[in-house]
């Protein structure tokens, strides 16, 4: 089991925002979160890797209780990569040091190897000519792929995707959706939050369905996008799909 | 009309030149310990545990909130005698330059870290940085962009604060130019001088804060 959330609840002071979050991801699957909008689905990414705190319950990665004050998250999410809106790219540096930076300072790599590393992945997002430009300088889909090679570079065993093609012009969308299928095949373990029904349709084993901080309804995706169960799944598809 | 001002500045020159250096001094001093403090001071203000950081918060409330001219008086003939047994001008003015200033900087600090957007240090974070690498690393080489000019300006008051050192007898600019007016009973000359120096200091600080911000804009 690579993430098991048991009994996860969240508050923002009085606001309760995950209400009783269960949740396993096997090894290599690939985990869809749908929702409307401020129904807990960042929160939820979010306390995964404890970027949020977590106010009750667990949340295990492999194993190991990220909720515990003695566990140590900063080893912890060097396994569990994640990619954000907003791509968060370090605006100061090239793309080549931003897929460098963690590896070579938190994991020690040798400079040398993490260049090569980092030209490795930029192949395989398809960027390799972009190493020696700023972030300001590429489109959104660009910067959206180094983010992932950068996450990538610390050789994470999962990776969380917060709604990772929002934030595009709708003709960049494809791109990202690419090497993240490819990431996908190459049996990446993934949980994306994205409102892409086709692509939660062609590599989701599990869709999951959240609304007022509940997971409502999860199934196999075309399970769950043919047959709902519960009428606020219905309600949903029937305004994305 | 007795002497000719020339003259004068001519017999002051060599104080003048001193004075300049002085000044110079003072300024330097307090922008270098006032940085290095005032960083301390900064992060000491930003830490979580609120029992922690409220020294840090009275530090600055006080420097910021009392006039620079009693913290000097308290410094000169409070603080600096308890420590050293008597009393030292110029101690005392790199010891209160430095602490003012390290109270502003602080908060100049503060404001850059905190203008950084929260999903630069929550990227670092997650890519398994502890919350030092992605301060040293993300935060601060971009706050340090933002918070040049304002503390450029900073500096800029510091030079011209420096003067109020001249109330306890630190041999600085304003100091010599108060001797020479009192020994020729004469205002324009001492004070036209001097402000003509202190112009110059000043703008020889924006100048160079001007092409730092330059250099690193490009690069
Ligand atoms: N830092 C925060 N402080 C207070 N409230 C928050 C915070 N972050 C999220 N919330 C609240 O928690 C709720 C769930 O937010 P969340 O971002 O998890 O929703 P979401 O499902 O990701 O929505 P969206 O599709 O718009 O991204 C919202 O009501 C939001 O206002
Ligand atoms: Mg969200």
């Amino acid at each position: 089991m690579m993430i098991k959330v048991e009994n996860l609840k969240k508050s923002f002071g009085e606001n309760e925002v995950l209400k009783k979050i269960n949740l396993e991801v096997e090894k290599q699957e690939v985990v869809v979160v749908i929702g409307p909008s401020g129904s807990g689905k960042s929160t939820l990414l979010r306390c995964i890797n404890l970027l949020e705190t977590i106010t009750s319950g667990h949340v295990f990665i492999e194993g190991t209780d990220i909720a515990d004050k003695t566990a140590n998250i900063n080893k912890i999410r060097q396994d569990v990569g994640m990619v954000f809106q907003q791509f968060n790219l370090f605006p100061h540096m090239t793309v080549l040091d931003n897929i460098m930076l963690a590896p070579t300072k938190v994991k020690k790599v040798p400079k040398e190897q993490a260049k090569a590393k980092a030209m490795e992945l930029l192949g395989k997002v398809g960027l390799a000519e972009k190493a020696d430009a700023y972030p300001d300088s590429l489109s959104g889909g660009q910067k959206q792929r180094i983010a992932i090679a950068r996450a990538l570079a610390m050789e994470p065993k999962m990776m969380l995707f917060d709604e990772p093609t929002s934030a595009l012009d709708p003709e960049m969308v494809g791109e990202v959706l690419d090497v993240m299928k490819q990431l996908a095949k190459d049996g990446m373990t993934m949980v994306v939050v994205t409102h892409e029904m086709g692509f939660a349709r062609e590599v989701g084993d599990r869709v999951i369905f959240m609304d007022g901080g509940y997971i409502v309804e999860e199934n196999e995706p075309n399970q769950l996008f043919a047959h709902p169960n519960e009428e606020r799944t219905k309600a949903f598809l029937s305004k994305v799909l | 009309m007795g002497v000719n001002p020339i003259d004068i500045i001519r017999e002051y020159l060599p104080f003048l030149a001193s004075g300049t250096l002085f000044t110079i001094g003072f300024s330097l001093a307090g922008i270098v310990f006032g940085t290095i403090l005032g960083l301390l001071v900064c992060f000491g203000k930003m830490l979580n545990n609120k029992v922690l950081s409220a020294p840090f918060v009275c530090y600055i409330t006080f420097f910021r909130g009392t006039p620079l001219f009693v913290q000097i008086l308290l410094i000169h003939f409070g603080v600096v005698p308890a420590i050293f047994g008597q009393s030292n001008g110029i101690i005392s003015g790199i010891v209160a330059l430095s602490l003012n200033e390290a109270a502003y900087i602080a908060e100049v600090f503060r404001a850059g870290i905190q203008s950084i957007d929260e999903g630069q240090t929550e990227a670092a974070r997650s890519l398994g940085m502890n919350r030092l690498q992605a301060m040293r690393y993300v935060v601060l080489p971009q706050a340090v962009h933002r918070v040049l000019p304002p503390m450029g300006n900073e500096f800029i008051s510091l030079i011209k604060d420096s003067s109020l050192l001249a109330a306890i007898a630190a041999p600085e600019l304003t100091y010599w130019a108060q001797a020479m007016g009192a020994q020729y009973a004469i205002t324009w000359t001492p004070y036209l001088a001097i402000s003509f120096i202190y112009l110059i200091l000043t703008l020889t600080m924006s100048f160079l804060v001007n092409r730092l911000e330059r250099r690193m804009a490009t690069k």
